[in-house]
């Protein structure tokens, strides 16, 4: 009998193009962190805590930049973590050429070297600042504002862990509600962080009109590193904003960070999106969709919502669920993905 | 003291110095477990390791593992009940990997391509094999590959047992059974048709044989006193389906057939009887359609040709041109009782299916060999019998009857009569854990479901014996085998590598896997929770 076989397209469904590499993808659709020649801009030995997102997703933004640039890159860092257990002085664990002043003016810095070079003509060297979340949607605001504002060609990279880690985990605007931490205590009156109006850096750098932002997570390397290509394949001010679990401050297992990265994802409260010159040009639809609960339940900076006689506990896991949902309608988070798509 | 300057503690230089391997309490360790489907296998394939090669497209290389364990995969792929799917991690995913599609495709593939399998350097051994089934066959190819002299004997004018004598032609077909059974003759391996052994120490001593496999199978086909006139006729499934093999023409059966059974025999013999033409095939069953053990794709199968069930009935009388039946009810216990209704059901042929049972009396004459009460054959764990160097496997030792245990039985007597011959035990290898779904990390894997086989239609089906079901053609075939989620096995997606946030995997190469760096592992435990597969264990440190 004549053997035909349904017609399908053979893709590589055992992983599609979700985990890091393959040995059956072609080179060119893997990851740079798939490849044993990736630039490892920060070498072992650093100081990080087990399982650090953040030294992860800096790995993960400036190994891609480096690859981008031809490995003709400048990093500015400003201080917080990253900094402190990568470079205690007079070590370092920097491959890369890497500059540090102060806590807020990374933005300000690297506008600087970027101004240097095109002085000097050396238009091939890139600029890339980064920083944590308290130094830059807190204190090193205004410079940011600034290198927006100028349209400087740099690429700002801020690895969120959401709270001011490096001294001890006190809450930095981009905290969310009702975590714990050391400024934001929980007692019976005052359930951890407040819920404010919140202070969403990514979407304030896109009212600056400005070439590139986005948002990305630890958990999904293919996407981190298409925005960073993106980001690098342009010139003038550039945003991206980076999910990165932090164990101590988060209080979760440090083999968590990536899952909860994933989690933070799939339930709707940090949704993956693209930015060119203040419009959406494209979000990332949810694969497998969870509760807020799911996300928030293996933290210990929200434990005080899971317990039994919590007073507000219910009606503050409600808002949560209602900001995930909200992020779910405005960025239409629950369309079928391309993958899906193509399966259904 | 140190001599560095003013509240600096640290040389100049690279991190690379501080060793925060020493950081650890647990540390992360490859290993490789063993999936369900390996598990459940029943011939011992080890299905995850020849998928991982059918994956990039190296079939060659897939089928020479698969060939480590099943000399039939061709037939295997088609006949097999295929209980590796019900274990398949992937089914709780969304569909199971269609394994035996893929084993399909490899074993056409093998006797398109003509592959043959070398005979080992002989031992200058001799073995005799009393059944050229499933289970003889299978025994003789791994003995000849173990580099011994191995001669069948078949009572039979053809090879292959039940699966030319009892499965049909139009889910076996004969040109793929000859094709796999010739590849094992190409080694070496001696058949006699036509040559019943009826004194196997005799038979034994006269060819100077220094080991036996006795594998004859169970084919008596048990019978029940039904009262019948003399018009009707009562023939048995087994003969019938015999007669389509080795009579000069198919078995004259009625136009209304009425096949009294349950089984997968049952089932077999009324779509058969509907192929020879019969305009009414009617299986009566005197349990519920859940309680036949005839798997329910044969049973679907059956119906969607035509094929008539009547369960809860007992056939008390074969009649003139009908049969008296009696209707059933279950009971409190859910038993099936006798109601005392009666009612006739037309049919001019009765065919009883109501098993097998094994011809003991060759057996039974060896000193040391025991029967049991079931008429199976006593055999101890490495399948040996009481008389020195005769063993017995396949339909007449206690197991469930299908081809891959009879095969997986000839594999493990293969392994245990080699031993016996040098004088020595097997070694059985200590089982890795199992690879259970709750350790796999499914998120990495996107959503493709299961391939499906073209099948035969409808009216070419009910009027021939052609086979029912398609095979996969490649890029479908190398679909479903990336389906496999290499359950506990690394598959080389580099995850580990890519998610240490301290560098500290080493990657080896294509097919090397990778390496922990001790160093500066600090043994957070993200490689192995992210690790799709389950194959990175976190072990405690000893402190
Ligand atoms: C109708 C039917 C359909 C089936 N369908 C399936 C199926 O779809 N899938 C499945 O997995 N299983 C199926 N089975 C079961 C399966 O065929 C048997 O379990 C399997 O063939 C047993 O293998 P074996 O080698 O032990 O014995 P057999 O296959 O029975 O082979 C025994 C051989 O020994 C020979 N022999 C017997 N006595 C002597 C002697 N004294 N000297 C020399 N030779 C002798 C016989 O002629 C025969 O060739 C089916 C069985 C039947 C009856
Ligand atoms: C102007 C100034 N204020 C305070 C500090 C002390 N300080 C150093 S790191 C840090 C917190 C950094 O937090 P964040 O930017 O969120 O980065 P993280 O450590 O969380 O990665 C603070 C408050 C400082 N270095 N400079
Ligand atoms: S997914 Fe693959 S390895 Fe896992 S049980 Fe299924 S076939 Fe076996
Ligand atoms: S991810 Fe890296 S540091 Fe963590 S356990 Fe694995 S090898 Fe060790
Ligand atoms: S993460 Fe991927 S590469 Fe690493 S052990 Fe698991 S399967 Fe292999």
């Amino acid at each position: 009998m004549p053997q035909t076989g349904p017609s399908q397209t053979v893709k590589f469904y055992q992983t599609g193009t979700l985990t890091v590499g393959n040995r059956l993808l072609d080179p060119a659709s893997r990851t740079v962190q798939s490849s044993e020649s990736r630039s490892n801009a920060i070498t072992c030995g650093h100081r990080a805590c087990q399982g650090c997102g953040e030294a992860l997703g800096a790995r993960y933004a400036v190994d891609a930049a480096m690859r981008a640039a031809n490995s003709q890159l400048v990093c500015v860092n400003a201080t917080g973590c990253l900094e402190v257990f990568t470079t205690p002085y007079p070590e370092t664990s920097w491959q890369v050429p890497w500059l540090h002043s102060l806590f807020g003016n990374a933005a300000a810095v690297a506008a600087g070297v970027a101004a240097a070079m095109r002085v000097k003509g050396r238009q091939e060297v890139r600029v890339l600042a980064q920083g944590g979340d308290g130094g830059t949607t807190d204190i090193g605001f205004g410079c940011l504002s600034g290198m927006f504002e100028r349209n400087d060609d740099v690429l700002y990279v801020c690895y969120d862990n959401q709270a001011y880690m490096n001294t001890g985990v006190q809450r930095s605007s981009a905290t969310p509600p009702t975590a714990r931490t050391a400024t934001t205590p929980v007692a019976e009156d005052a359930p951890g962080n407040v819920f404010g109006t919140g202070k969403n850096v990514p979407l304030i750098a896109m009212a600056h009109n400005i070439p590139y932002v986005a948002t990305a997570s630890v958990a999904d390397l293919h996407d981190l590193e298409a925005k960073v290509n993106r980001a690098m394949s342009l010139r003038g001010a550039r945003y991206l904003h980076v999910l990165v679990p932090c164990p101590l401050g988060w209080g979760s297992a440090s083999h968590d960070t990536i899952r909860l990265a994933r989690l933070a994802v799939e339930c709707g409260l940090f949704p993956l999106f693209e930015a060119e010159h203040g419009e959406i040009t494209a979000t990332k639809p949810i694969r497998r969709r969870v509760p807020v609960e799911e996300y928030l339940r293996p933290q210990r900076r929200f434990a005080h919502l899971f317990r039994p006689d919590a007073p507000h506990a219910g009606e503050a896991l409600a808002r949560i669920q209602a900001m995930a949902d909200a992020n779910i309608r405005r960025f239409d988070l629950l369309r079928m993905s391309d993958d899906r798509k193509e399966t259904a | 003291m140190s001599n560095h300057p003013f509240a600096i503690t640290l040389d100049v230089g690279s991190s690379l110095d501080n060793l925060t391997g020493s950081w650890r309490t647990a540390k992360p360790v490859y290993g490789d477990r063993l999936p369900p489907c390996n598990k459940q296998c029943p011939a011992g394939e080890n299905i995850q390791g020849w998928l991982y090669h059918a994956e990039s497209g190296d079939y060659r290389k897939a089928w020479e593992v698969l060939m480590q364990d099943n000399p039939l995969p061709a037939i295997m792929g088609r006949a097999c009940y295929h209980t590796c799917e019900s274990a398949c991690n992937r089914g709780q995913l969304d569909q199971p990997v269609s394994i035996h599609a893929v084993e399909r495709f490899l074993g056409d593939l093998a006797i398109r391509e003509g592959w043959q399998v070398k005979a080992g350097a002989p031992t200058g051994k001799r073995v005799l094999v009393i059944g050229a089934g499933p289970s003889g066959l299978s025994a003789a190819y791994h003995l000849a590959r173990l580099g011994h002299a191995v001669t069948i004997a078949e009572a039979g004018p053809k090879v292959g047992g039940m699966m030319r004598f009892g499965i049909p032609s139009y889910r076996v077909p004969r040109d793929v059974l000859d094709a796999e059974v010739g590849r094992i003759t190409a080694m070496g391996v001696e058949i006699l048709l036509n040559t019943r052994i009826a004194d196997i120490p005799q038979a034994m001593a006269d060819g100077s044989y220094d080991a036996c496999f006795a594998a004859i199978g169970a084919h008596l086909a048990r019978r029940v006193d039904i009262p019948a006139v003399a018009a009707g006729r009562v023939l048995d499934a087994v003969s019938v389906l015999r007669g389509m093999e080795c009579g000069d023409e198919p078995p004259q059966l009625g136009r209304r057939v009425v096949v009294y059974g349950g089984g997968n025999t049952a089932i077999d013999v009324a779509r058969t009887a509907k192929r020879l033409g019969a305009e009414e095939a009617t299986i009566v069953y005197r349990r519920t359609r859940e309680m036949m053990p005839a798997h329910d794709f044969e049973v679907e199968e059956a119906l969607e040709e035509g094929v008539v069930l009547n369960w809860l009935r007992t056939i008390t009388a074969v009649e003139d041109g009908a049969m008296l039946v009696e209707k059933m009810a279950l009971d409190e216990k859910g038993w099936p009782q006798p109601t005392g209704d009666y009612e006739s059901i037309a049919g001019d042929t009765l065919i009883l299916a109501l098993g097998q049972e094994v011809d003991t009396t060759v057996i039974e004459r060896v000193p040391g060999v025991e029967v049991n009460r079931d008429g199976t054959v006593k055999v101890g764990e490495n399948l040996q019998t009481g008389y020195p160097g005769l063993f017995c496997g396949g339909d007449m030792v206690p197991s469930d009857r299908t081809v891959t245990v009879a095969v997986g039985h000839g594999k493990k007597a293969a392994r245990h009569i080699d031993a016996y011959l040098r004088g020595m035990e097997v070694e059985t290898p200590t089982k890795h854990p199992d690879a259970v779904f709750e350790r796999l990390n499914s998120w990495y894997y996107t959503d493709a479901p299961q391939s499906v086989q073209p099948t035969l239609d409808l009216l070419r089906r009910s009027t021939s014996f052609d086979e029912v079901h398609g095979g996969l053609d490649e890029e479908t075939a190398q679909f479903e085998a990336r389906r496999c989620l290499s359950c506990g096995n690394c598959f080389e997606c580099d995850n580990c590598f890519g998610v240490c946030p301290d560098n500290a995997i080493i990657k080896l190469g294509p097919g090397q896997r990778f390496q922990i760096n001790d160093d500066f592992c600090k043994g957070c435990g993200i490689c192995a929770a992210e690790c799709p597969c389950g194959a990175i264990d976190m072990v405690p440190e000893e402190v």
